[in-house]
């Protein structure tokens, strides 16, 4: 049973489970309360030609240059879907679709002509078990950085995402912090990289605190209470995926979300099986 | 006080010079057809849109942007109801610009909301969570963070939209006694019928000024004919 936890490899990426799992858990209410886990979504798959542009430009690999490399690849997509919706008869989300599967499709192909900047899987999927020591320290600055920056800002933070207007009239500088969320968010894309890939960070970014919401009414919960849904259910999954030979970042994924179906259907507030009964009594007698 | 106050939307003129001197204890009604610049006026005064001309003057010193002495409450169909947060929690929220970033609540900011909520009488919905409240109970919630606020004009934009006889009455009755106890209360109102009941003073516009004054004297069939035509 204690096999996992004496292999170094391991326990670097039971780690890194912990770290990262924690920090976008977190960073998850924000996804949540904001309800943008659609664009979230969208932009964590230009971390992927984000990553490509860093190599482009700069000719190596560092966490630096994929951290620049994808602000600079999602801020691309994300106000470019903004303009075109403003100055076209496209939709937002329209053009946020066209834009970010372009840009993906560029960033796969860009990546498998660089050649020898890791697996294409790895990206798309995560490689934890190859996190290094100092991937962990930047994990672990990174989710200092989140935790730090958003608890002292929680207060503007939250007023925002609520009423965005009583926020400016209290004297709330509302677009710096919108820029304030979004900077954060590439952050935390950043780091689930490794853990996860492009394609499946958004997981880690909005079930967690989409589990809590089931749970509780409390706010402060929803992050905390994320944070720890998360590298719980990270560490767990990789311990599942050890003994079942998963692959890692799929058995992340998988078991946060397995989490939020339970959560769906047996919370003993807003669960599926607790609400079935207050349904029937409400629902009309067929009509005559 | 404010003078000359002008607002534009990119090139369409929203409004345009409007100028009032008013003081505490008073209800100024605001009133004018869809698309008058209402709320335009309101959010321009709370500082949520930027102006293009004109000042705003309170106790004798300018109001660059925004102040804490105002306190801005939305129309309540802007508001998302199912924001995670308690009744309790939504009228703490009005302890911010006295707190700003860093500042725990202190026993004198747990103080003010509890008499803001027993001011509404909704002290027994403290816990409640806000998806859980009535359109009156809603309008309650609002005031009570004004109220915690410790603000002293409150900008109320359609404050009896979707209230029943009841909740308006009692909203009505709460007004009254704010303003008697000292506030400035400005709010857009859309009823001529009991706006002479509910406000002493009333703003009749569409775009521009087109009176202010005592209610009686600018709702005048005359004038609002005139202000309702175009």
């Amino acid at each position: 049973m204690l096999e996992p936890f004496q292999d170094p490899f391991t326990q670097r990426a039971l780690l890194a489970g912990l770290l990262i799992g924690f920090t976008n858990g977190f960073f998850s209410g924000f996804v949540v309360l904001q309800r943008t886990a659609l664009s979230v979504s969208a932009l964590s798959h230009t971390m992927l030609p984000g990553i490509a542009l860093g190599i482009l430009v700069t000719g190596a690999l560092t966490q630096a240059n994929a951290f620049i490399g994808a602000l600079a690849a999602a801020l691309f997509v994300g106000l470019g879907s903004v303009v075109v919706s403003r100055t076209s008869r496209i939709a937002q989300g329209t053009a946020l679709a066209v834009l970010y599967t372009t840009a993906f499709a560029l960033g796969v192909a860009a990546l498998k002509r660089l050649g020898n900047f890791g697996e294409l899987e790895h990206w798309l999927f995560g490689n934890i078990m190859a996190v290094g020591a100092t991937d962990l320290w930047l994990a672990f600055g990174i989710g200092c950085v989140i935790l730090l920056v958003s608890n002292i800002f929680i207060r503007p933070l939250l007023l925002t995402l609520f009423e965005s207007n009583v926020a400016a009239a209290q004297g709330v500088p509302v677009r710096s912090m919108n820029y304030l969320l979004f900077g954060l968010l590439i952050l935390a894309l950043v780091t689930s990289l490794q853990a996860v890939g492009c394609v499946l960070s958004v997981g880690l970014l909005v079930a967690p605190a989409a589990t809590l919401s089931l749970l509780t009414n409390r706010t402060p919960l929803l992050f905390w209470g994320g944070g720890l849904l998360g590298a719980l259910g990270s560490v767990g999954a990789l311990i599942l995926a050890y003994w079942t030979n998963l692959a890692a970042g799929p058995a992340i994924v998988i078991v946060l979300g397995a989490l939020f179906l339970l959560a769906f259907l047996l919370s003993p507030r807003y669960g599926l099986l607790a609400t079935l009964p207050h349904r029937k009594k409400l629902q009309p007698t067929s009509s005559k | 006080m404010i003078d000359g106050l002008s607002v534009s939307y990119r090139t369409v003129s929203a409004l345009a010079d409007i100028s009032l001197a008013t003081s505490c204890g008073n209800r100024v009604a605001l009133i004018g057809p869809n698309g008058a610049g209402k709320s335009t006026l309101l959010k321009a005064i709370a500082g949520l849109v930027p102006r293009l001309r004109g000042s705003i003057q309170w106790r004798g010193s300018a109001v660059q942007k925004w102040s804490r002495e105002f306190a801005y409450l939305p129309q309540r169909e802007e508001v998302d109801w199912s924001f995670p947060i308690t009744v309790r929690g939504l009228v703490e929220m009005g302890r911010y610009p006295h707190l700003g970033l860093w500042k725990r609540f202190a026993p004198g900011d747990h103080e003010a909301v509890t008499a803001a909520l027993d001011t509404l009488a909704i002290t027994d919905l403290q816990s409640r969570q806000i998806c859980e409240l009535s359109g009156g109970q809603q309008q309650r919630a609002f005031l009570a963070r004004a109220l915690a606020q410790e603000a002293h004009v409150l900008l109320l934009d359609e404050p009896f939209t979707g209230l029943d006889r009841n909740a308006s009455s009692s909203l009505a009755t709460l007004l009254s006694d704010l303003s008697e106890e000292g506030r400035l209360i400005i709010s857009s109102h859309h009823d001529l019928e009991t706006a002479p009941d509910l406000f002493n003073q009333c703003l009749l516009l569409n775009r521009t000024q087109l009176a202010f004054g005592p209610t009686p004297e600018v709702l005048t069939p005359a004038s609002i004919q005139q202000a309702f035509a175009a």
